[in-house]
């Protein structure tokens, strides 16, 4: 090896360095302990979501032995007799959670559409904060505006027009009659809209703003209106994340609790009008739990938790699934 | 030819009219929303609010027993929830950034964020109340620590991804272990996008009334024993707010107020603290 060695350019060559094995040697000890210690961190999040689930069938597993599938469709809900039934608590969640979404879906697809399409930039910011304030209130926050304020102005103004123009019509007219006490279904599901508005809301613009701008300026270059941007070109490519963005609501809207529990009425009757006073599963568990007796009554509000808590999951997982999907779509094109 | 140009153009105006008026539609709610907390809840505002502990029915009082009671309860999650909301984001970001096991504890993450309270509430009643009989300022601790970690899990993965990579080269090259240059280097780069994560989780522990309910439950004298049942906010005005007494509602609005002023300005401020610092770098 000569000095001047042309492989170098003239340099000596380099010496061989005693710590090319330092990579590995850096990997030691301290690493070891950090990366066990944050992954045991990580790992606490799964434990808590599958302790949450075991710990609740484990408190209802009473009930479900004692009332097998029963339980699922008896709308018999007697403290004194120890029967329960969880019929009338699943409608109510599954009915306040339907009115919520039909109310609030279409509203967000417009918001998201004035936020993205319509707004001049400088409103964009305040308009999109404010939006998101709705979802900063605490939802106790919600109810206590449901109960005193909106349930006297539903009971004094709304229900005796919709008893008057909407009760009348043939087949849903049933639905909206009935005495115009303020508290119960349709309520409870218009305070719901109100509360998961901000969250389809906010994930509907970031979905369309994820359309390429190629896209849209070809179709706009083709001659397309805006609205036909939106739904030639933005929908059809975001189909699937705006169905995970409604999901996302539908998820929020099936666990709230504080908002529901004061305008429900936390009544155990099944009754095919809304305007009537009903239940949610969790509603009866916030409204009874404290008083609960027996270890039958305990163990049934338990189980009606884990009965919210799996379809909670499964909704929201299907809607994560969904909004994976346009990530992927995304990822495909980087 | 026109009169399909004419209805194209009639349909853009109209959903463009809608999408407007669906907008000013949002912000009236959240105006009555909010117009009705202020009003009724600055007529409620005295200063005995915070020197008087709640009252019993009919008579007057403050609600110094719930805040303290919420404060240490929002302390306990906070020192809980965060050091291990961090360290797991931290796994997320360093370790596990394109891993199906990472992608997975994200997933989870994500339904845990989402998640009714309720549930949190009763999965923490099965775990300290039950077994010890009663309950608790640390079981409302504990509840709280598990809506909070998932905000923070999420927000630290989220701003640590942010710190450039070669940041972490640099100090790769200089020889530094991976513990040290997460802590010394990747900490500090990412502090605001941390701290703002966690300023949102605690705005948004504090409005939580569902898991106090089975785990701190209520308390309606002053306490310094966290082991007891311990007074805090949001279930006084629960129980303020369904009651028949007027001075009682009055209470429950005004402790409604202090909540809701709370919690926006902690949003304010973890908009600050982000702007501040991304500004900077």
């Amino acid at each position: 090896m000569s000095i001047a060695s042309d492989e170098f350019g003239g340099f000596p060559p380099p010496e061989r360095s005693r710590k090319t094995a330092a990579s590995e040697k850096s990997y030691g000890v301290g690493d070891r302990i950090f990366k066990g210690l944050t992954g045991a961190m990580a790992a606490l999040v799964l434990i808590v979501l599958g302790g949450a689930a075991v710990a609740m069938l484990w408190g209802g597993l009473l009930a479900f032995k004692t009332f097998g599938f029963r339980f699922l469709w008896s709308s018999r809900w007697d403290a004194v007799g120890h029967q329960f039934g969880a019929f009338v608590p699943i409608y109510g969640t599954l009915v306040t959670s339907a009115i919520a979404i039909v109310m609030a879906v279409p509203v967000s697809f417009g918001i998201a559409i004035f936020l993205t399409e319509l707004a001049p930039k400088w409103l964009r910011g305040p308009v999109g904060t404010a939006i998101e304030l709705l979802a900063a209130v605490p939802s106790i926050i919600y109810g206590m505006w449901g109960l005193f304020v909106f349930v006297p102005f539903v009971a004094t103004y709304l229900e005796p027009w919709m008893n008057d123009h909407v009760g009348t019509l043939p087949i849903i007219g049933p639905l909206f009659s009935g005495p115009p006490i303020g508290i119960g279904m349709l309520t409870a599901g218009t305070i719901l809209a109100i509360m998961i508005l901000p969250f389809i809301t906010a994930v509907m613009r970031d979905v369309f703003g994820a359309v390429p701008a190629e896209l849209k300026e070809s179709a706009v270059a083709l001659g397309s209106t805006t609205w036909e941007v939106i739904s030639h070109v933005s929908l059809p490519y975001t189909r699937s994340a705006v169905v995970g963005a409604i999901f996302l609501g539908l998820g929020r809207a099936l666990g709230e609790t504080m908002a529901v529990t004061f305008v429900l009425g936390n009544a155990h009757d099944f009754s095919m009008s809304l305007f009537m006073p009903g239940n949610s599963i969790a509603a009866a568990i916030a409204n009874e739990f404290t008083e609960a007796d027996s270890p039958l009554y305990v163990s049934s509000l338990i189980a009606l938790g884990f009965l919210l808590f799996v379809v909670t999951f499964i909704v929201l997982a299907l809607a994560k699934l969904m909004l994976l999907s346009l990530g992927r779509m995304e990822g495909a094109k980087a | 030819m026109r009169g399909i140009v004419l209805r194209r153009q009639i349909a853009n105006a109209a959903v463009l009219v809608a999408a407007t008026a669906s907008t000013l539609f949002g912000l009236f709610w959240l105006a009555w929303i909010l117009w009705t907390t202020v009003s009724k809840g600055a007529a409620a505002l005295k200063p005995a609010l915070f020197t008087q502990m709640t009252p019993p029915p009919g008579t007057d009082g403050g609600l110094l027993n719930a805040f303290a009671g919420s404060l240490a309860m929002i302390i306990m999650a906070v020192v809980v929830g965060t050091p291990v909301g961090i360290l797991a984001g931290t796994w997320l970001a360093e370790f596990a950034r394109r891993t199906h096991l990472g992608a997975a504890i994200r997933f989870v993450n994500d339904i845990l964020l989402s998640a009714p309270s309720i549930v949190i509430g009763l999965f923490v009643y099965e775990l300290a109340v039950r077994p010890l009989g009663h309950f608790s300022g640390y079981a409302g601790g504990v509840a709280l620590a598990m809506i909070l970690l998932p905000v923070v899990v999420r927000t630290s993965d989220e701003a640590l991804q942010l710190v450039p990579d070669p940041m972490r080269e640099a100090a790769l090259a200089l020889g530094l272990p991976r513990w040290k240059i997460t802590t010394t280097v990747v900490y500090r780069a990412a502090g605001a996008g941390i701290l703002t994560g966690v300023l949102l989780a605690v705005a948004r522990i504090s409005g939580e009334t569902a898991p106090l309910l089975f785990t701190a439950l209520n308390n309606q004298y002053w306490t310094s024993d966290l082991a007891n049942p311990l007074a805090n906010v949001p279930v006084v005005i629960f129980q303020f707010a369904l009651s028949p007494y007027d001075s009682w509602h009055a209470l429950a609005w005004a402790g409604a107020l202090i909540v809701t002023l709370f919690v926006l300005a902690l949003g304010v401020l973890a908009r600050a603290a982000f702007r501040q610092r991304h500004f900077d770098g």
